[in-house]
């Protein structure tokens, strides 16, 4: 015969939520790695000069960088200590940033590519002669906006 | 039969955790990639010849960068810190003096009015091959604040607002007004090996 429980109260099981911090972990750790994520692994390195009269770059996407430093330590051996341009991924010569932003352009949006900025990530100690080749490089290729990559300068 | 331990309340967890995902998604986003945006001059074709463009001395300001990271302005050894207000005085040139750039007169329209502005002033920036990039962004730097201030003054002044706030052309009347002429010239080997 069927036991029937009378005075016995039933409540609504709680609901288990001793998964939620580890999803919530979860997205934490994504957006930890995906927005703190660099463009490419630096092969170079480079500290960028201070400036203040600064302005944002709009819109990532038609944005290119060329940095320029010396190797870092790991290449300095293979590419020795003078100051190197890094394109993408890879060391570059500066016969090599012409070809680079004509790709670069055409795989742009038509609408784009007049938009196109180069923003120059190069080392405060860089001499001018290595960057004024990289501009002649670029308005050859006529990207003729650019953008010295700097950090605000908090003090003078 | 063994002494249950009793379970962590562990419901603050998710809390916690969502604390930490939004102060991650805050301080990552914010940063941007910041620099002095220039435009460079388009190419010269290659079958034509370069000519010396034929610009007033009084009209042009030689900014000079040597190899030492030194300064020099129109002949004088400057510090850099001297050098926003020397183009300012050169742009405006306020006094209409002989050696400063010609004054001409422009309608500018409402509420600029009828203006004297340095029409044809040029600002020549020089580099040594072997000149610091931080020393020649320095430059590069006071120059574009230079114009900056002025265009901000002349906002302030006639708008009552900040350059920045303004409308698109109201700030291509002010544009107008002080023309951002700063020339390059190809990098030479100035002394100093």
């Amino acid at each position: 015969m069927a036991k029937i429980r009378r005075n016995e109260k039933r409540e609504m099981p709680a609901l288990n939520t001793s998964s939620l911090p580890d999803i919530i972990f979860m997205l934490l750790f994504f957006f930890m790695s995906v927005t703190s994520m660099k463009e490419v692994t630096y092969k170079v390195q480079f500290q960028t000069p201070q400036a203040t009269e600064l302005t944002k770059l709009e819109k990532k996407s038609l944005v290119r960088y060329i940095y320029v430093g010396t190797p870092t330590a790991e290449f300095r051996k293979q590419y020795g200590a003078e100051t190197r341009i890094q394109l993408d991924d890879v060391f570059a010569e500066k016969s090599d940033i012409g070809e680079y932003i004509i790709n670069e352009r055409s795989s742009m949006k038509e609408q784009d590519q007049g938009l196109m900025t180069v923003s120059i990530k190069a080392d405060k100690e860089t001499r001018m002669g290595v960057i004024a080749d990289i501009k002649q490089e670029l308005r050859r290729a006529y990207a003729l906006k650019i953008s010295y990559a700097a950090t605000q300068r908090t003090n003078y | 039969m063994a002494k249950k331990v009793p379970q962590i309340n562990a419901s603050s967890m998710a809390d916690i955790s969502f604390l930490l995902l939004i102060f991650f998604l805050v301080t990552t986003s914010m940063d941007v990639n910041q620099g002095l945006a220039r435009r460079l001059p388009a190419p010269i074709p290659p079958d034509q010849k370069i000519e010396d463009t034929d610009i007033n001395k009084r009209n042009l300001m030689v900014v000079k960068i040597n190899s030492a990271n030194q300064l020099m302005v129109q002949g004088q050894l400057t510090d850099i810190k001297q050098l926003r207000k020397q183009v300012k005085d050169f742009v405006l040139n306020v006094n209409d003096d002989a050696y400063m750039p010609k004054l001409f007169e422009e309608d500018f329209g409402e509420p600029l009015g009828v203006q004297k502005y340095t029409k044809e002033h040029v600002i020549s920036v020089q580099n040594d091959v072997d000149t610091q990039y931080q020393a020649y962004l320095d430059v590069q730097n006071e120059l574009v604040a230079a114009y900056n201030e002025l265009r901000d003054e002349c906002a302030r002044k006639y708008f009552h607002k900040g350059y920045n706030e303004l409308e698109e052309d109201q700030q291509k009347q002010i544009q107008k007004l002080y023309p951002q002429k700063i020339s390059e010239a190809e990098p030479k080997n100035y002394g100093g090996n």
